[in-house]
């Protein structure tokens, strides 16, 4: 019995029985591996879809929302711009370096299927404690993956999320985004039309690799995940790049009706949802499908997940110069099969019928699975906890230490170094911000984007933590001047099946969906990722969120680090976290690297305190008014002031409020706690009344924290470390990881 | 009549746009030559630009060596036309025998996107002549095999020669092992031809022509090539 057949998956009983009589007979075996991996999660969202349904996806420059290969939005002057995230979870952590780099590649493809050209490319990676040989291989190799395709490819990587935490342990989480650009006449549809039009299956041969991906995507791990590789795919971006130029030249050639990317679970899927999505039927022969390997059957060829691969519909006229195109780029173009007005999917092998299977049934009949949905029992108790359990605060200089070596906090250069994230001469700001920016040529505008999971109080606090993310990214747009468009997401989660994970899985929905309506930015495409689980226990509720921003003028941004000595430094947004429920500390990364707790009240989020401080800051930047700017998140305040002092290279000296008095639980609350509605930023002293007089029009609350200057961080009262040792805790602790869990430092 | 650039697109080669995208802003015009292709279009330089040729299979540039547009390289190299080649285009010059050595995989076994300084010294070639910046050229690179290497006998010749004509120097002009990004034999950057026609360099100068993108010290190498062609016709 498959992992579709077992009871609750899409193939159970009731599953079998619904299919036979739909059909008026029982399907063949090559019908049902179809059915079965058309029906799971990976492609069905049989168990999201009715909560998918209720978030917000349009907008006055929404010109594509989810349901097509990725969602488009307008930027003006006839220009769009194309982007998705997607999961490749599984496949990472069954063999890291293909299953990240075919991530990538099938991110990439859904993005040049609309016709775009990939302009940029983001990671959010999770993985458990670094320092562990197991963890500190699959990192490593998993880094290594996003870098060989992105590399190759020539497609930059200009930003990302790189989060350890043990929860991840067993499931690791590799979420890619790319980013594409294209005229709006060349934007282009994978709705297969046109009766007698031929379906064209391009790039790569087909072979055994990858085979039920999708479905194996939809399912938990077990003891022998390693017997699982066979269904992981290989990449090979060389190819790739040659498809994105041979379809970037497709544009010169009238006569193509669709395009679309052949990705988890292979033609099956998108040829099926193409025909779906244009009311007409598809009739297949495999015998035509160029193969890699001798004696496969039908529903092999079908299932297939071979990369590099896309399906077209063109007209008969089009159809010596699409090849020709194909041929310059030394791909395949096989014509495979014929659009028809049957409804139906046929799939034959030569001579033989190998499936038959009307197309509503396939695409949009895979049963809706509800199972029930419960709270944590003890959600109460959890929430109400104190954060720290009543225990003394730490000293701040050696908690700040901590902080920064346990890796999510810091540079990551150890990782984007090691992407390029140059390529295509535009990226204007890459890693190591806030947001990255890439210029738009021929404008004064540009784009900032940014990837950021949800917060760490997840598992008993969904909604808050998915919106917190939410809010997270429209402050990482706002410090470096943009203003949000658009998000695309990626909902990782554990198995629905679960009480506890349907619930987070309902809250977390309902939290981005909250969120985004609160900013009033749309939803334009996504991705579920469920079933992240190993023998019985999964990961926390991961929200990704994909965010794109308009920066305009360009000219005007801001970054992270203090730009001079001698500029005053200010915190803009609530500036006592001990008036915070938990003080910011409940399921803060403080609490986890003082002894891996979560618990305590999640962090308040409240749109209108959000959209106050980013208005000040994004007006600010605007008017020319800061230096630098940066959101709080992981690790608080102090962690933020190491961002600013490493990144400018000079330290600063700032001081509490007096306010704050000598209580030793408000100063850690002060220093680390996670509170949102947050930016650090500096300006010229000159600069200081009129930044005033916007914060109080803005109504966001503001205060001056110190000067920068002299060679160290000096919190007075509370610590002062020198600049080149704060240096090595904020860029070194991923190297260290790798030199501690015995890879050698390069 | 501006200097007509040459660039060359395998399967694979990425940098052919941002190459195109830098000679225009030297005020050039550049031309796309096919790697299928057997002549080249009676351009004035050419540049073999970066990317993974044919996949990088086999050994980077390898396979990209034995394209026919290499031939007619060869040819246009061998009656002293400008050949610049950036990081892949380095390794197919390499490999082609049209440049000494080879560059091997990074002495951290990792891909490097990073900022390097480099310092301008040696014999004058059509890419660096008239380039004496007073700080070292700040140009990224961007490649997981960008380690020169090359016999005893070969990189004192390169030396004496005075073929050296970028290395890999700290802000303060000095090549030391810190500023060495990829464990380069004496910090060797970009190497030059016996004629010195043929120039090979590691570092991506399409990526540093505007300050908005981080520098604009890239721009000299392309503009040299226009203001050497002037020269010439003035001395003719």
């Amino acid at each position: 019995m498959t992992a579709a057949e077992a009871e609750g998956g899409p193939l159970d009983t009731a599953g079998q029985r619904q299919v036979a009589e739909r059909l008026g007979r029982e399907p063949s075996p090559t019908e049902r591996a179809m059915i079965a991996v058309l029906w799971s999660e990976h492609c069905s969202y049989r168990t999201s879809r009715r909560l998918l349904r209720e978030l917000p996806a349009q907008g006055p420059r929404v010109v594509q929302g989810p349901g097509e290969n990725a969602g488009v939005v307008d930027l003006g002057d006839d220009l769009l711009c194309c982007f998705k995230i997607e999961s490749h979870n599984h496949p990472s952590a069954v063999e890291p370096v293909q299953g990240a780099a075919t991530g990538v590649g099938g991110i990439l493809r859904d993005v040049f299927a609309m016709g775009a050209r990939p302009v940029a490319l983001l990671d959010a990676i999770r993985f458990g404690d670094p320092t562990d040989p197991l963890q500190a291989l699959r990192f490593a190799r998993v880094v290594e993956g996003i870098g060989w395709y992105g590399n190759c490819v020539g497609v930059p990587t200009v930003g990302g999320e790189t989060v350890f935490d043990a929860a991840y342990q067993d499931n690791c989480l590799v979420n890619a985004m790319c980013v594409g650009l294209v005229p709006r006449d060349r934007l282009r549809h994978a709705t297969a039309g046109g009766l007698g039009n031929l379906v064209l299956l391009v790039g790569a041969d087909t072979g055994r690799d990858g085979i039920g991906g999708a479905a194996f995507a939809s399912a938990a791990f077990d003891h022998d995940r390693e017997r699982r590789r066979p269904a992981v795919q290989v990449g090979n971006p060389f190819l790739e790049k040659c498809l994105i130029e041979a379809c970037q030249e497709l544009a010169a050639v009238p006569g193509i009706v669709a395009l679309q990317d052949c990705g988890a679970a292979g033609l099956t899927s998108s040829c099926a949802e193409m025909a779906h999505r244009g009311g007409v039927g598809l009739a297949l022969d495999v015998a035509h499908v160029s193969r890699r390997e001798r004696g496969m059957t039908a529903a092999e060829v079908m299932l297939s997940e071979s990369q590099e691969r896309m399906v077209l519909v063109v007209e008969p006229a089009a159809l010596a110069a699409v090849r020709a195109r194909f041929d310059r780029w030394g791909l395949h173009s096989d014509v495979i099969g014929t659009v028809t007005g049957s409804g139906r999917l046929t799939v034959r092998d030569g001579a033989a019928v190998a499936a038959d299977l009307p197309l509503d049934l396939l695409v949009a009949g895979s049963p809706e699975h509800r199972p029930p949905a419960r709270p944590p029992a003890d959600l109460a108790a959890r929430q109400a906890r104190d954060p720290l359990d009543g225990a003394d605060p730490p000293d701040p200089r050696s908690a700040l230490q901590r902080l920064l070596g346990a890796g999510s906090c810091g540079e990551a250069r150890w990782v984007w170094r090691q992407y390029d994230h140059m390529v295509g001469d535009d990226t204007v700001a890459g890693p190591g911000g806030d947001a990255a920016v890439i210029r738009l040529r021929g404008r004064d505008d540009g784009l900032a984007l940014t990837v950021d999971g949800g917060h760490r109080s997840s598992p008993y606090a969904p909604r808050a933590a998915a919106a917190a993310a939410v809010f997270e990214a429209a402050r990482n747009l706002a410090a470096v001047g943009a203003e949000p468009l658009a998000v695309t997401n990626c909902l990782n989660g554990g198995s629905p099946d679960q009480p506890v994970g349907m619930w987070q899985l309902e809250e977390t929905v309902g939290g981005l969906g909250d969120a985004c309506r609160a900013l009033g930015v749309p939803i334009v495409s996504g991705n579920v990722s469920l079933y992240n689980d190993t023998l019985g226990r999964g990961i926390p509720p991961t929200l990704v969120v994909g965010m794109v921003g308009r920066l305009a003028p360009l000219a005007r941004r801001a970054g992270i680090g203090f730009a001079a000595p001698g500029h005053r430094v200010l915190l803009v947004g609530p500036s006592d976290p001990s008036a915070e429920p938990g003080a910011g500390l409940g399921g803060s990364e403080l609490q986890r690297v003082l002894g891996g707790a979560c618990h305590g009240p999640a962090p308040v989020v409240d749109p209108d305190r959000e959209g106050r401080a980013r208005r000040l800051v994004g007006g600010a930047i605007r008017a020319g008014l800061l230096a630098s700017a940066h959101d709080l998140a992981l690790g608080g305040l102090a962690v933020a002031l190491t961002d600013a002092c490493c990144t400018g290279g000079m330290g600063c000296t700032v001081s509490p409020p007096p306010a704050l008095g000598p209580d030793r639980r408000a100063r850690t609350a002060w220093l680390f706690g996670e509170v949102g509605a947050r930016f650090l930023v500096s300006c010229e002293p000159t600069a200081r009344a009129a930044l005033r007089g916007m914060a109080a029009a803005a109504g966001a609350p503001l205060v001056e924290l110190g000067t920068t200057g002299g060679d160290a961080l000096t919190i007075t009262g509370l610590l002062s470390v020198p600049l080149a040792e704060l240096h090595g805790w904020w860029g070194g602790a991923i190297a260290a990881a790798m030199a501690a869990a015995g890879r050698p430092p390069p | 009549m501006p200097v007509r650039f040459g660039i060359v697109v395998f399967p694979g080669t990425w940098s052919d746009r941002d190459c195109a995208h830098a000679v225009a802003l030297a005020g050039s015009e550049a031309v796309t030559l096919w790697h299928a292709d057997r002549e080249l279009a009676g351009v004035d330089c050419v540049i073999l630009p970066g990317g993974f040729a044919y996949g990088d299979y086999l050994r980077a540039g390898a396979i990209a060596a034995h394209a026919p547009i290499i031939a007619a390289v060869r040819s246009f190299a061998a009656a002293g036309g400008p050949v610049l080649g950036i990081c892949n285009g380095f390794q197919v010059l390499c490999e082609a025998g049209l440049l000494p050595g080879a560059l091997l995989r990074n002495r951290s076994l990792q891909f490097r996107c990073q900022w390097t300084g480099l310092r301008v010294e040696g014999r004058p070639t059509p890419f660096t002549a008239g380039l004496a910046p007073a700080t070292p050229l700040r140009i990224p690179i961007s490649h997981g095999e960008g380690r020169y290497h090359a016999d005893p006998d070969t990189i004192a010749g390169l030396e004496l020669g005075g073929r050296v004509v970028l290395r890999y120097v700290d802000a303060r002009g000095a090549a030391t092992p810190d500023a060495n990004p990829n464990g380069s034999l004496h910090n060797i950057a970009g190497i030059a031809s016996a004629a010195g026609n043929v120039v090979g360099m590691m570092p991506h100068p399409e990526r540093a022509c505007e300050a908005l993108l981080g520098s604009a010290d890239g721009l000299g190498m392309f503009r040299a090539v226009a203001a050497a062609r002037l020269g010439a016709a003035r001395s003719r």
